[in-house]
């Protein structure tokens, strides 16, 4: 069969809208188009009662309470809110916050910032399999430790972190347990009251949903958790979040939810599936390739591979039709490799080597198939244009050889 | 990004890949960049006894515009003397392929690895090397 090209395969970036979720929001543009805050007539009414709905069903999905869910605009805004919002609000209890080195950017850059402004940030590293050493964390709480920031599931490799165990030793010793979970709910289960989470972040367009809406989940209970709200105005969301509800948004993230819940079980089965599939026939055929990331505690529509001596722009362009990611330096706008690969202790070689595949509910067998024997063809012919294959084949050992910086 | 039509064309078609055996005397070997900045180049030439070079040859590790810059400098310096090859400037490669901003470096690192194999060749046949080879280049 015929594939159709181009091949969407960067699921970790966003996904496609699920066009069940487009027709929900539709009504919602044109007939049913209120302010959720109008008190005063039906069309306020029926976009409040919209707005509950989806809250309703988003509380569910990671079993929480309707008052818990706080709508934003993503997850970066949902990561802002919540570690400045700690910082500020638990500022006369203390000053550390404890994270780590592979989160996204927007759990990042507010630490740094916060760093910046006189926090204690501890930024702790991840081991070879990129999950945390739960006895790190430990050791580095204090007295004066008022969040824990750990994401969910890592957006470049996948890795699922131990939020059951994080939240346990969070809950032990008092702490706010935040954690970024963009790229599991709706692919994984979350549920906050087991995993003793306090705060968990997430946005629309990852889980099939629309762009431009996310959630923060604040406990109200057993702690009640109080965040600083970083706009002030109208008073929304229970004075978290300011700002007229984006009620199209939210009512496509309600259903887009409600489908992830639904399809969970299978979707996870047919993309694990399809995901093992594309990791056999990789690693089998290609010689020096290596998965990153524990393959045990992994996303199952997740994988990212290192293939040795080839760049990864270079095999990028090689498989132009294909969308996928690389963590090479020459794809980002630092030039710099990602992080998250060199923090695995990689040398930066195998991180400017690799490659991000992210399947969706919308890719197939033959899909997989079609980027699996690309892949195998183009890092053959790279590799003969390679200076460090050739080097590796005379037995020279690329590590020990002094290069010639630039 | 979008690549320029010849740094695409220079990728799918590379010309001159391969290796010239780096101990014979009329060859020279310049192996520039490294595998952590995520480029390394492998130049080679081959000179005849009136200084002409007759053929050459690369191997790069590197981005599409790094495969292009070097593909293009093997095609450029066959013909011109050891001389002439080192008048290539790395804002010529730039030029023809159309390289953005972020992507001169790759050509800069063509540039060194022209200089590093004429280095290589002048100084395995015993013959003077200017000064601009032994200036140490940092970029």
């Amino acid at each position: 069969m015929a594939v159709k090209t181009p091949i969407y395969m960067d699921n970790h970036a966003t996904t496609p809208t699920d066009p069940r979720v487009v027709e929900a929001m539709l009504p919602y543009f044109t007939e049913v188009f209120g302010n959720a805050a109008s008190r005063n007539h039906s069309f306020g009414w029926q976009a409040e009662e919209a707005v509950e709905n989806a809250r309703a069903t988003i509380a569910k999905a990671i079993n929480a309470d309707s008052k818990e869910i706080v709508f934003t605009s993503g997850a970066t805004e949902s990561n802002n809110l919540a570690i400045k919002g700690i910082a500020e609000m638990y500022a006369e209890k203390g000053n550390h916050i404890i994270t780590c080195v592979t989160e996204h950017k927007a759990v990042i850059d507010p630490c740094k910032k916060l760093e910046r402004q006189g926090f204690d940030v501890t930024w702790l590293p991840v081991l070879p399999s990129g999950l945390i050493d739960l006895d790190a964390l430990r050791a580095a709480i204090t007295d004066k430790t008022i969040l824990i920031t750990i994401m969910h599931g890592n957006n470049e490799i996948g890795v699922i972190q131990p939020v059951d165990e994080i939240g346990a030793i969070a809950a032990e010793k008092g702490i706010v347990f935040h954690t970024d979970a963009t790229q599991t709910v709706g692919k994984i289960p979350v549920d906050v009251k087991k995993s003793n989470i306090h705060l968990l972040s997430f946005s629309g367009h990852k889980l099939y949903g629309p762009k431009g809406v996310g959630v923060l989940y604040v406990r109200r209970r057993k702690p009640r958790v109080r965040v600083t709200p970083i706009l002030d105005g109208g008073g929304h969301e229970r004075g978290m979040r300011s700002g007229t509800l984006n009620v199209t948004g939210i009512v496509g993230l309600g259903k887009a939810v409600e489908l992830c819940i639904q399809e969970m079980e299978s979707d996870t089965k047919r993309l694990s599936g399809l995901r093992d599939h594309l990791r056999k026939r990789l690693l089998e055929s290609i010689p020096e390739s290596y998965e990153n990331g524990d393959p045990n505690h992994k996303l199952p529509h997740s994988l990212n591979i290192s293939f040795s001596f080839v760049e990864g722009e270079s095999l990028l362009m090689g498989i132009a039709e294909v969308a996928v990611s690389s963590g090479s330096a020459c794809t980002s706008a630092s030039l710099e490799p990602s992080y998250v690969l060199k923090s695995l202790g990689l040398g930066d070689e195998l991180a400017h080597s690799s490659i991000r595949f992210g399947l969706g509910r919308f890719t197939t067998k033959e899909e997989v198939d079609y980027v699996a024997d690309k892949l195998i063809s183009v890092v053959e012919k790279l590799r003969e244009m390679s200076p460090l294959y050739e080097m590796h084949n005379e037995g020279i050992d690329l590590s020990k050889v002094e290069w010639a910086h630039h | 990004m979008a690549y320029s039509d010849k740094i695409l064309e220079h990728y799918n078609n590379p010309r001159n890949v391969g290796s010239f055996d780096k101990t014979a005397p009329e060859v020279g070997t310049g192996l520039v960049g490294a595998p952590e900045c995520g480029d390394v180049m492998k130049l080679q030439i081959q000179v005849n006894n009136e200084g002409v070079i007759t053929d050459a040859k690369f191997k790069t590790f590197g981005c599409g515009s790094a495969i292009a810059s070097s593909s293009l400098a093997t095609e450029w310096l066959k013909g011109r003397t050891v001389d002439q090859a080192l008048e290539l400037k790395n804002t010529a490669i730039v030029e023809e392929l159309n390289l953005p901003p972020i992507k001169i470096h790759c050509s800069v690192l063509a540039e060194d690895a022209i200089k590093a194999a004429v280095k290589d060749y002048l100084e395995k046949n015993n013959k003077e090397v200017p000064e601009v080879l032994t200036a140490g280049h940092h970029h």
